[in-house]
C-alpha cells in the first residue's frame, strides 16, 4: 500500500513538473516578445526594457525556469515594479492585472469551485439515478426515456443549452438573475441564483454520460456470478443491488467522476464563457488573449495539479470501493 | 415459428446449405437491421452530402458565405422581419450587424466542421491504434512510457493549451503584421486535436492487445518467425478493428464539438472561415434581440453530433454481439 502510494505520488510529482516544462517551453521559447503584449501601444521604450530585466527575460532560459521553480517552493523575490518579496507558491507577477499571481488565483478559484462542486454533486446523483433506474428494467419506457435523455446530453455542447436556458430562464421568463458570482458567505440565495443555470447545464451534460455508463456498468454486474451466488444464498433485492451490484458497478463510474470533477476544477472555461462567470477559465482565456505568460503558466499548471490529484484519489477510492482491486 | 431454423438475425437458414458468414458480414447485417442506425446513417450521408456539395449549393441558391445584405437590417443592424430575417431568399435568416446569410455560412461552416473532424479523428485513432499496439504487444519500459504519455496528455488542461498555443504557432510562423493563411488556422487545430485525442484509441486497443498476445494463434505465428509488423498489423489489428472502428466514430463527432468549441472561445478558426462554434459565440450577445440566430447554428451543430452518437452507439452494438439492447 505504502509502495503504491510512494510511486503514484512519484509520477505524479514528475508528470506536473513536465507540465511545467512543457508549458514554460511553448511559451517563454517562442519568439513572442511577453512584454510588448503587456502594455499599450504607447508604451516607451525604457520602461519596456526594465520590465523585461525585471521578469528576467534577459537571462538564459533554463535559469528562468529554475527561478520560476524555485519561486514555487521557496518564493523569491521580485523587482520593485512586482511588489517586492513573493511568498511560496510564488507564480510569478501579473503586469496585465497588477498583482501577484496567486493573489488572482485565489480570487478565481472560489467561482471556479462554486460551479463545479455543486454540479459534481447534481450530475452523479442524476447520472447515477437514472442508469439504476434504467438498468433495473431493461426495454422499458423509464429506461428508454433514460437512454434517450442520456444520447441528447451528449450530443449537445454546453454553450447550445447554456444560451437556452438563459434565453428562457433569464430573457423570456425572468425568474433568474442574469448569472453573476456572489461569494456564498455573503449571500446564499444571490450565489445560489446566480450560478444555477451553469449547474444545470453542466449537470444535464454530465448527467447523461453517466447514466450511459452506470447503465451499462450495473447490466455487466447483475450478471456475474458474484450476484447470482448473491442471490442464491437468499438475500433481498436490497441487499443484492445495495452492497453487492451498487458497489461493484459504482467503481469505474468513481474514475470517470473523479477525472472530470479535477478536469472542471482546472477551469470549466466553456461554462464561464457562456456564462459570463469571472472563473479560472474565464481567468486564462483573459490571459491568452492579453499574453500575460506568468498567468498562462500558472493556469496550466493549477489545472494540471488538479487533474494529477484526482487521478490519485481515484486510484485509492477504487481499492476502496471495488473490494476485488489490490493495489501493488 | 414455422419450424425453418433461424440465424440470429432471424434469416431463415435453407435446409441442407450452411452459410458461412464472416463476423463482419454479420455485424453488417445487424446494422442493416437496426431502424435507429439506418436513420441516423442516412442524416449522416446527407449532412456529408451538403458539406460536399457546398459549392453547387451556393450556386444553386445563389448567395455566396461572404455577402452581406445590408439593406435588409434595420437601423440598429438587426434582420428586418420574423424570426431573424427567415424568408423564401434567406432560408434560415440573416446574421445581425454584417446581415450575412446564414444558411450558407452553415452549410460552409459543415464543410469546415467535417474536414477538421475526420482528419483528426483519422490521425488520432492512428496514433492511438499504432501506441496502444505497440505499448500492449511489447510491454515492459515501452508499456510504461506510453501509460505515462497518456496520462500526461490527460494533465495537460486541452482548452486553455489549445488557446494559448494556437496564436503563439501562429507568431512563430508569421510575423506580427503577416496575414495568417486560414488553412493555418485548421492544420493548427487537427494538430491539436491529434496530439490530445489519442488517448482514449491507445487505451482501448493497449487493452485488446493485451488480452490477444498470450493467444494460441499470436504465439504460433511468433513460432513461424513473423515479424513485429506481421503480427501488430496482420494477427493483431484484424483482432481489435471492431473497438477501433467505434472509438473512430466517437471520435469524430467529440472532435466535431471540440472545434466549435474553440472556435467559441475565440481560437481555432478565425473569419472569415465560417464556423459553428463562432456563429453561436456571436449570437450569445444577440440573445435578447435575436433568438433565432442561436437556434439555427446551435440546432443544426446538435443535430450533427445527435446522429453521429446514435450511429457510433448502433455501430458498437452490431459489432459487440454480446452487447443487448
Amino acid at each position: 500500500m505504502l509502495r503504491f502510494l510512494l510511486k503514484r505520488a512519484l509520477g505524479a510529482v514528475l508528470t506536473l513538473f513536465t507540465v511545467s516544462v512543457l508549458t514554460f517551453g511553448m511559451f517563454f521559447a517562442l519568439p513572442r516578445d511577453p512584454v510588448s503584449g503587456m502594455c499599450p501601444k504607447n508604451c516607451d521604450p525604457q520602461r519596456l526594457e526594465r520590465v523585461r530585466q525585471e521578469l528576467g527575460l534577459r537571462d538564459p532560459l533554463v535559469d528562468q525556469y529554475a527561478n520560476y521553480l524555485k519561486g514555487i517552493v521557496a518564493g523569491r523575490d521580485l523587482g520593485g515594479a512586482q511588489g517586492g518579496r513573493c511568498d511560496a507558491p510564488c507564480l510569478g507577477w501579473s503586469y496585465v492585472n497588477n498583482e501577484a499571481v496567486t493573489d488572482t488565483l485565489a480570487r478565481v478559484l472560489p467561482v471556479t469551485v462554486s460551479i463545479v462542486v455543486p454540479a459534481a454533486i447534481g450530475w452523479l446523483l442524476l447520472g447515477v439515478g437514472l442508469g439504476m433506474v434504467s438498468a433495473l428494467r431493461p426495454g422499458s419506457w423509464w429506461d428508454r426515456a433514460a437512454i434517450g435523455f442520456s444520447l441528447t446530453g451528449a450530443s449537445v455542447p454546453l454553450y447550445v443549452v447554456g444560451a437556452v436556458l438563459l434565453l428562457v430562464f433569464v430573457y423570456t421568463l425572468r425568474w433568474l438573475p442574469v448569472p453573476a458570482y456572489t461569494p456564498l458567505a455573503t449571500d446564499p440565495l444571490r450565489w445560489a441564483g446566480g450560478l444555477v443555470l451553469a449547474w444545470c447545464s453542466l449537470a444535464f451534460l454530465y448527467s447523461a454520460i453517466y447514466a450511459r455508463l452506470f447503465r451499462a456498468q450495473l447490466l455487466e454486474t447483475l450478471s456475474e456470478d458474484f450476484v447470482r451466488t448473491a442471490r442464491a444464498k437468499g438475500l433481498s433485492n436490497t441487499r443484492v443491488y445495495g452492497k453487492h451490484a451498487l458497489r461493484a458497478a459504482i467503481a469505474p463510474v468513481v474514475t470517470v467522476a473523479g477525472l472530470d470533477v479535477g478536469a472542471a476544477l482546472g477551469g470549466t472555461v466553456i461554462t464561464e464563457t457562456t456564462f459570463g462567470l469571472p472563473g479560472l477559465g474565464r481567468a486564462a482565456v483573459d490571459a491568452v488573449r492579453a499574453g500575460d505568460l506568468p498567468m498562462i503558466m500558472a493556469t496550466v499548471l493549477v489545472a494540471a495539479v488538479f487533474v494529477v490529484l484526482a487521478n490519485l484519489l481515484v486510484d485509492l477510492l477504487y481499492a476502496a470501493i471495488d473490494p476485488r482491486v489490490r493495489l501493488g | 415459428m414455422d419450424g425453418t431454423l433461424r440465424t440470429g438475425t432471424g434469416d431463415p437458414i435453407p435446409a441442407g446449405r450452411t452459410v458461412g458468414r464472416s463476423p463482419g458480414r454479420l455485424a453488417w447485417m445487424r446494422l442493416r437491421r437496426d431502424r435507429t442506425a439506418l436513420v441516423s446513417a442516412a442524416v449522416l450521408v446527407l449532412f456529408v452530402l451538403v458539406a460536399l456539395a457546398a459549392p453547387l449549393i451556393e450556386a444553386a441558391y445563389g448567395i455566396g458565405p461572404h455577402d452581406q445584405f445590408q439593406r435588409r437590417l434595420d437601423g440598429f443592424g438587426m434582420p428586418l422581419g420574423h424570426a431573424g430575417g427567415v424568408s423564401g431568399e434567406h432560408f434560415f435568416g440573416l446574421e445581425p450587424g454584417l446581415g450575412r446569410d446564414i444558411f450558407i455560412r452553415l452549410v460552409y461552416g459543415l464543410r469546415t466542421s467535417f474536414f477538421v473532424a475526420c482528419t483528426a479523428a483519422v490521425l488520432s485513432t492512428l496514433i492511438g491504434a499504432a501506441l496502444g499496439g505497440l505499448a500492449g504487444y511489447l510491454g515492459g519500459w515501452l508499456d510504461a512510457v506510453v501509460s505515462w504519455l497518456t496520462d500526461l496528455t490527460l494533465a495537460m488542461p486541452f482548452l486553455i493549451v489549445a488557446l494559448a498555443l494556437t496564436p503563439t504557432l501562429a507568431l512563430r510562423f508569421y510575423g506580427q503584421r503577416d496575414e495568417v493563411p486560414p488553412s493555418f488556422g485548421v492544420g493548427v487545430l487537427i494538430a491539436i486535436f491529434a496530439v490530445f485525442g489519442w488517448t482514449s484509441t491507445a487505451r482501448l486497443v493497449r487493452g485488446q492487445v493485451i488480452a490477444l498476445r498470450e493467444r494460441e494463434f499470436v504465439a504460433a505465428a511468433r513460432a513461424s518467425g513473423a515479424g513485429l509488423g506481421h503480427l501488430l498489423v496482420r494477427q493483431l489489428l484484424p483482432n481489435t478493428w471492431a473497438p477501433i472502428l467505434v472509438s473512430f466514430s466517437f471520435a469524430v463527432p467529440q472532435f466535431v464539438t471540440g472545434e466549435a468549441a474553440l472556435s467559441f472561445i475565440g481560437v481555432g478558426l478565425t473569419e472569415p472561415t465560417p464556423s459553428f462554434g463562432r456563429m453561436i459565440y456571436q449570437s450569445l450577445d444577440y440573445l435578447q434581440t435575436d433568438p433565432a440566430f442561436v437556434l439555427f447554428p446551435g440546432g443544426t451543430l446538435v443535430a450533427l453530433v445527435f446522429a453521429f452518437n446514435l450511429f457510433g452507439d448502433a455501430l458498437r452494438d452490431a459489432l459487440d454481439p454480446r452487447s443487448a439492447r
